[in-house]
């Protein structure tokens, strides 16, 4: 059986890639895929602690994180396509509209 | 007490007409506004007459309850009137001169652009005068207290482009607000020791006390305090410095407010406040030596004026304090009996002054006047009886009112022979100083350059005429009224009728003393006083008609001392330097140059700098980079973890 240990490296190996890319990346879709990464390290420990305590609580979680990475990719990909068509770039430097 | 629902209808009526004028007035035409205006105050009058026909000593006093006002705890005032004999005759003076004096003003303030202005001010008048009067509590009492020195001051600075006349607004407005100040730490003592302000209740409770003959003592504080606020209200000394300047308002004004009704508010205070004032003595001679010394002060500076209100308003500070004077030997009624009479003829005296400076052109200053006499005959007569009443000729009214108070300054416990002597030479000084306006104003040659000249000045009525002219007929009926009141009006006092009317309010103990056993002192006194009247007369005859040219000689040989009496004693100049000056330099340079500038500015000022400052520093994190922010939020959820691990390790 592979220890608990394993699973939780790997978890955090994946959210730290997803928040590495997320802070370097400057096209929005990679910072968008970035999100998605760390959304999956954080279900990859759900899913092994409830395996290791035996409780279907962890699992549980994992779907309704997915339903919710599913409706955020929906929204945020909306929301690209809608970004795109005004700036013309989806490079996220460019889009500081919001800036002082 | 028995009801009568009428009572709160008289003083509705002025308020009624005053609302009417206030809002629709400008709109409507002159016609319109007069009829509201005089309707209105007359049926006032009209139904304080039939309540007077109506009213039994038997069945006084009356009351009505209108409305609840203040209900906290045991303590209670309500919108709440009560009418005594003392109120009835207040009653019937505010309205009835009131009334004569409304009506004159239609004559005199007709060229006036806001004639709707005057007559919305002087219902107003009329209905807070009236609420002072009826009220049941000292505490509905101060509301019209406050209520006329507002009307007085609207009315005083009616001609508000006028500086002098803005300013002495001002100036009777805060002089009576330091009386005001005493006035009501008295009431604050009323609540405190007696819980409450109702007049039946606190008397009730103050009966059985007995007189604070040894020291002083609450009483006495309350009698004090009430007095204060009676001098700033009633011009006494040493708060009198207003009502000269308060003849910058117009001249029905001054005779309405600053001479009948109510600068005598403070005198109708004192009586109605009479059982306290019995029970602690100091405070009456207090009252008595306020009220002598006033009157003789008041009178001396009335010598040497010459602008015709100015002698008349000096003259109106001495009839008053011949009214405490009278409240301070514990005659109350002889002091209400002079305040009837005192506001026929000084009402009288002022409308006829008017209708002098009418006549003239606005010309208010005497030395300009004379030998009006063949130009104004109704003016003259009326007036000429107004100086006999107040110079105690008999059989006219003011000899009656003057006389009581003098014989009871001679004879009651409470009075003195000082205060009677300097009573006799008051009288003395009155009657010259009136002869004098008199003969000043109507005998010789008529010195004012014609008025086309000048006329267009400063004052009340600027018309283009060359000759001095009668003043029409609405203003000469109520000079007329007022003549015939004048004349018989004191005979209500003869065989003390008039102190047995109000017997039921002041009872008759301190004053029937003595009453009886010195008949002859009595006459004697009276002849005294009748005699420096004519004294008077024949001194004022002598300087002003006979030899003309001797009043500038004495003037001239007193030297300084004129000087001073003509410059009212500078005690305005006095006061300037004592308070005013203090006061202005304090406030410039302590409180509006070291607090406001320095503290609350410079606070406010320094909080809204250093909000900038930081967040001048702070707007930067706000790059508006997608990036940095989740740079920051990435930064921020490390430290937060690290915290938590740290903690969870360290425990």
């Amino acid at each position: 059986m592979v220890p608990l240990s394993y699973y939780l490296v790997l978890s955090g190996i994946l959210f730290a890639c997803g928040v590495t890319g997320f802070l370097i990346k400057r096209n929005i879709i990679t910072i968008f895929m970035s999100i998605e990464l760390m959304l999956n390290g954080v279900n990859l420990s759900f899913v092994a602690f409830a395996a290791h305590w035996h409780v279907l609580a962890g699992q549980v979680f994992v779907f309704f994180v997915m339903v919710v990475a599913a409706a955020e990719a929906t929204v945020g990909l909306a929301i690209i396509i809608a970004v795109y068509r005004t700036r013309e770039t989806l490079n996220v430097d460019q889009v500081n509209l919001l800036k002082l | 007490m028995t009801q009568n629902p009428y009572l709160w209808l008289i003083l509705t009526l002025p308020l009624a007409g005053a609302a009417i004028n206030g809002f629709l007035g400008r709109r409507s035409s002159k016609t319109a506004v007069t009829t509201v205006a005089l309707s209105f105050s007359g049926l006032a009058f009209a139904l304080a007459l039939w309540i007077a026909v109506g009213f039994s000593s038997a069945a006084a006093p009356y009351g009505f309850d209108l409305a609840h006002w203040i209900r906290s705890g045991s303590f209670s005032a309500d919108f709440a009137f009560y009418l005594d004999q003392l109120s009835l005759v207040m009653l019937l003076v505010v309205t009835g001169v009131g009334f004569l004096i409304h009506i004159y003003s239609v004559g005199y303030m007709w060229d006036d652009p806001s004639y709707y202005r005057f007559f919305t001010y002087l219902n107003l008048f009329m209905f807070f005068m009236l609420t002072l009067i009826l009220a049941n509590n000292y505490l509905l009492m101060f509301i019209g207290w406050e209520g006329v020195g507002l009307a007085s001051y609207l009315l005083i600075g009616f001609w508000f482009t006028k500086d002098s006349a803005a300013s002495a607004g001002k100036k009777a407005f805060i002089v009576n607000r330091i009386g005001d100040f005493g006035f009501l730490i008295g009431l604050f003592l009323l609540i405190q020791h007696f819980g409450s302000l109702n007049f039946t209740e606190v008397f009730s409770k103050i009966q059985p006390l007995a007189p604070e003959t040894s020291g002083a003592g609450l009483l006495t504080a309350i009698g004090i305090l009430l007095m204060v606020g009676a001098c700033g209200k009633s011009a006494q000394i040493p708060l009198y410095v207003w009502l000269p300047d308060a003849m910058e308002g117009p001249t029905p004004v001054s005779a309405l407010i600053h001479a009948a009704t109510m600068v005598t508010a403070g005198v109708y205070m004192v009586s109605r406040s009479h059982v306290i004032f019995e029970r602690a003595p100091i405070a009456l001679t207090v009252v008595a030596v306020i009220g002598t010394l006033t009157a003789l002060f008041a009178a001396t500076i009335g010598i040497t004026q010459t602008d015709i209100k100015k002698v008349l308003a000096y003259s109106t500070v001495s009839q008053l304090g011949y009214m405490f004077m009278a409240c301070g030997v514990g005659a109350f009624s002889a002091g209400i009996f002079h305040l009837m009479t005192h506001a026929f003829f000084k009402g009288l005296l002022f409308l006829a002054a008017g209708s002098v400076i009418h006549a003239v052109g606005g010309e208010q200053d005497m030395r300009k006047m004379g030998g009006l006499r063949s130009y104004i005959p109704w003016t003259f007569m009326t007036m000429g009886i107004a100086t006999l009443a107040i110079a105690g000729i008999p059989p006219f009214a003011g000899f009656w009112s003057k006389d009581e108070i003098l014989w009871k300054a001679f004879s009651s416990e409470h009075g003195s022979w000082i205060f009677w002597l300097i009573g006799v030479i008051t009288a003395f000084l009155t009657s010259f100083y009136m002869f004098r306006l008199l003969f000043l104003t109507f005998f010789g040659d008529y010195h004012g350059s014609h008025v086309d000249e000048h006329g267009h000045g400063s004052h009340d009525h600027a018309h283009g005429h060359g000759e001095p002219h009668e003043s029409p007929m609405v203003m000469l009926v109520p000079l007329m009224i007022l003549a015939v009141l004048s004349t018989v009006g004191g005979l209500v006092g003869i065989g003390n009728r008039f102190e047995q009317f109000l017997a039921p309010v002041f009872g008759s103990g301190i004053e029937a003393v003595g009453e009886t056993a010195s008949r002859g002192t009595e006459l004697l006194l009276m002849g005294v006083s009748v005699t420096v009247a004519i004294l008077g007369f024949v001194l004022a005859y002598m300087l002003y008609v006979s030899k003309p040219e001797l009043p500038e000689q004495i003037a001239t040989a007193l030297g300084s001392f004129y000087k001073a009496v003509l410059n009212k004693y500078y005690v305005d100049e006095l006061y300037a330097k004592l308070f005013v000056k203090p006061l202005v330099d304090g406030s410039t340079a302590i409180l509006w140059q070291g607090v406001d500038r320095k503290v609350i500015d410079d606070s406010v000022n320094s909080a809204a700098d250093g909000a900038r400052h930081v967040s001048d520093e702070a707007r930067h994190m706000q790059s508006g980079n997608l990036r940095s922010y989740a740079g920051w939020i990435a930064a921020g959820a490390a430290v937060l973890i690290a915290y938590m691990i740290w903690m969870g390790v360290a425990r």
